[in-house]
């Protein structure tokens, strides 16, 4: 009996001791500004370690299985003897949370994913001299904001794109133009709509907003102050009332638009393509309000145990020939040059997404991680965080 | 038992007499304690060990009477690991959890920084959508159990009392084949079900009727196939422990069938549904990945900390110990009713 009065408290006294030992380090605070840890770059590439451990999005690391056409591994497996592990990433917070583990060398971030990444420390700066490929990158990736700090280079582009428009066209007869159908509470497709699952689908109700509510004054989706935000949140939640699905498993988005769960909503175009190739009914548009987008690029763990093989596939998806088959198979715009020449195939490509036209992509507002600091220049106003806009999601989907 | 085998080297004469009344009777189940009954007439020979040689010939000896002696060293021995597994890796990840749940983030990395806040407990008390999903969420984990608790009756009875041998051993099968499939594999052919023109539609089509869609209902009717295994069962195996002719007794009396059933057999029966509910209740009130394939844009509790993990570990947390504050209780009113006993 005594053994059983002692134990909670025991339990309580460890737990305060704990509680007390936490408080004390909890002196470090970050600060307005972005702090970025000094961390060493590679010098050489050595001997292959034998694997490599990779987080990307659906359909930047393929090798035949989803799509017998959609191969680029075999290949490097072949040539570097380096055997890839690839984990699928849903939405760039996972892919933040799972590089933070360090079990993986690699991770196909996009812009909102990166700056959190380069300021946690949890990717290391990359020699750009050791990635032969990355002199053809095209001049509007290079040195992003979300992949280039302090002089430093963090990522090695891959490609960029826009969330488009996707629709179902058993369900939707004529071709939208507008976002407006998936956003208004009378919209004929209630309850077939689908929605990306991630905080950072706030910026699109924001891109919404800019065009439709200019009295607001969002020049910038990812720089929201307190009532631009509420907005962006109301606008949300009618939203909410129509929505059938939300997403963000790429593969759930396919079976829900081509099945015709879903007659349209926000996509990818890797979600549109793998559709067509079961024979789905689907299409997609870059509707006349402009969309979110995202650009990634590789980054390579602090603590990678592979280094080596990571920077060899560093290279090798950044070669013309890899680049275009990744950028072909996910639909967007490579980040290679040269992979916009060569064959009529590539050429095509570059010119539906509009490799190289800089005034396409102003219409496409990047993925970028939300911060106190208003991003769109005004310094009088105090914008919401990444943190606020979490929550403000789960008030959405209620 | 030969005398040699009471008299193996090293036994401790006095441990004859060691052991207390209240001992040898907690212990009376354990072999060596049977020495204890041995008849006088081996205390003749027990002065054999100290003539046979060296007592203390290895060191399994010299643990073993080292333990004999001290019953308490024993148990704690016995129990130590199994000890451990509960309270380091079982209640110490939860001990874990709940201090996270004090915890908070970077607001622009999302890293987790440990220091003490009742911010998160703040925002799940004043933000409504919080309550909202957790009474969503215990409101489907009781449908799930009345729903499942409804199946087993009629399906128990008849496995029971009706069937006939092979039959029963073949709706046992049935009940426990799904089992035996992955949980992913289930949960992805409900969606296909549940699609729009897939099989479900399909089949109400003829009656100008149509699936419920993704949604609410779609999961509760998921759920409860999914774990409508483990109230089936023991419900099942109480019915057959009924006699049958507390039935018998039962019509002679006068009875219906479903007096019977509702006098004698639900009584009788209660153990066996509060065992199966603590399953389906909180089985269901952690699920969340049903609710994401066929829940449409339902949020449950599971859901709200999967989306949280990832940018909000402490947040997640303190959302985390909210489903088992509601299952102690669960387990509280569950043991008030006695029916915890019978486990």
């Amino acid at each position: 009996m005594k053994i059983t009065k002692a134990l909670p408290l025991a339990a309580l006294a460890s737990l305060s001791l704990v509680l007390a030992a936490c408080g004390g380090g909890a002196g470090a605070s970050t600060g307005g500004g972005i702090q970025v840890p000094d961390l060493p770059t590679a010098t050489e590439v050595g001997e292959s370690e034998g694997q490599v451990n990779i987080i990307a999005w659906a359909g930047f690391v393929e090798d035949g299985s989803t799509n017998p056409n959609a191969d680029w591994v075999s290949a490097f497996e072949k040539e570097t003897s380096c055997t890839v592990n690839r984990k699928v990433g849903a939405t760039s917070d996972e892919m933040v949370q799972l590089m933070r583990g360090g079990e993986y060398d690699l991770v196909s971030a996009s812009g909102d994913a990166s700056l959190r990444l380069i300021a946690g420390g949890d990717v290391a700066p990359v020699n750009t001299e050791l990635i032969p490929n990355f002199g053809n990158i095209v001049d509007g990736l290079k040195g992003q904001i979300y992949d280039n700090l302090n002089g430093k280079t963090y990522g090695v582009p891959i490609g960029r794109g826009a969330n488009v428009l996707m629709y179902n066209t058993d369900l939707v007869k004529e071709a939208p133009t507008s976002w407006a159908d998936t956003w208004a509470a009378d919209s004929p497709y209630k309850g077939s709509i689908m929605a990306y699952d991630s905080p950072i689908f706030i910026a699109d109700a924001a891109v919404q907003l800019m065009a439709t509510q200019p009295d607001l004054g969002i020049t910038n989706p990812y720089a929201l102050d307190k009532d631009q935000l509420a907005a962006a949140v109301e606008l949300l939640k009618t939203q909410n009332t129509v929505v059938g699905e939300y997403w963000n498993d790429a593969l759930k988005a396919v079976s829900s638009i081509s099945s015709g769960t879903s007659a349209l909503g926000t996509g990818w175009q890797v979600v549109v393509n793998l559709a067509q190739a079961d024979g789905g009914k689907v299409e997609s548009v870059l509707p006349k309000e402009g969309a979110t987008g995202w650009s990634d690029t590789w980054m390579i763990s602090a603590k990678s145990k592979n280094p080596n093989c990571a920077y060899k596939w560093m290279d090798w998806a950044s070669s013309a020939d890899v680049n275009a088959k990744i950028a072909q198979n996910f639909g967007m715009a490579p980040a290679n040059k040269l992979a916009c020449e060569g064959s009529k195939e590539n050429e095509t490509h570059c010119e539906t997404f509009h490799a190289t036209d800089e005034d396409y992509y102003k219409q496409v507002w990047m993925w970028t991680t939300p911060v106190e600091q208003c991003i769109d220049g005004r310094t009088e106003a105090t914008c919401t965080n990444y943190q606020e806009w979490t929550k403000a999601w789960t008030e959405v989907k209620g | 038992m030969t005398p040699k085998h009471h008299l193996a080297p090293g036994f401790p004469p006095f441990a004859f007499f060691a052991p207390t009344s209240k001992e040898d009777r907690r212990d009376s189940s354990a072999p060596a304690m049977t020495a204890l009954k041995t008849p006088p007439d081996t205390a003749v020979t027990r002065t054999i060990p100290t003539t046979q040689g060296p007592r203390n010939s290895s060191l399994a000896d010299k643990i073993s009477r080292y333990l004999y002696i001290r019953p308490k060293v024993r148990v704690t021995g016995l129990l130590l690991l199994p000890l451990l597994w509960l309270g380091v890796l079982y209640l110490g990840s939860l001990a874990l959890l709940f201090i996270t749940a004090f915890w908070t983030t970077d607001s622009f990395t999302s890293k987790v920084i440990p220091a003490f806040t009742l911010e998160n407990f703040t925002e799940i008390l004043t933000q409504p959508a919080y309550q909202a999903t957790a009474l969503r969420t215990i409101g489907i984990a009781l449908a799930v159990t009345v729903l499942s608790a409804a199946l087993a009756l009629p399906l128990g009875l008849y496995m029971a009392k009706v069937a006939s041998p092979k039959m029963r051993a073949l709706l046992a099968i049935g009940i426990t084949l799904p089992l035996w499939a992955g949980y992913l594999v289930k949960v992805f052919s409900w969606r296909i079900i549940f699609s729009t023109g897939g099989p479900l539609d399909w089949l109400l089509a003829p009656f100008g009727a149509s699936g419920p869609g993704y949604g609410t209902t779609a999961l509760v009717i998921t759920l409860t196939y999914q774990w409508f295994p483990y109230m089936a069962v023991p419900v099942y195996s109480a019915f057959r422990q009924i006699p049958v002719n507390l039935f018998d007794a039962s019509s002679d009396l006068g009875a219906k069938s479903w007096a019977t059933v509702r006098t004698i057999a639900i009584p009788l029966l209660k153990p066996a549904f509060i065992a199966g509910s603590i399953f389906t209740f909180s089985l269901s009130l952690g699920d969340y990945i049903a609710a994401q394939f066929v829940g449409g844009k339902t949020q449950v509790i599971g859901t709200v900390i999967a989306s949280n993990i990832n940018l909000n570990p402490p947040l997640a947390a303190a959302f985390g110990i909210v489903p088992i504050i509601v299952v102690v209780i669960y387990l509280f009113l569950a043991r008030k009713t006695g029916a915890l006993k019978a486990l």
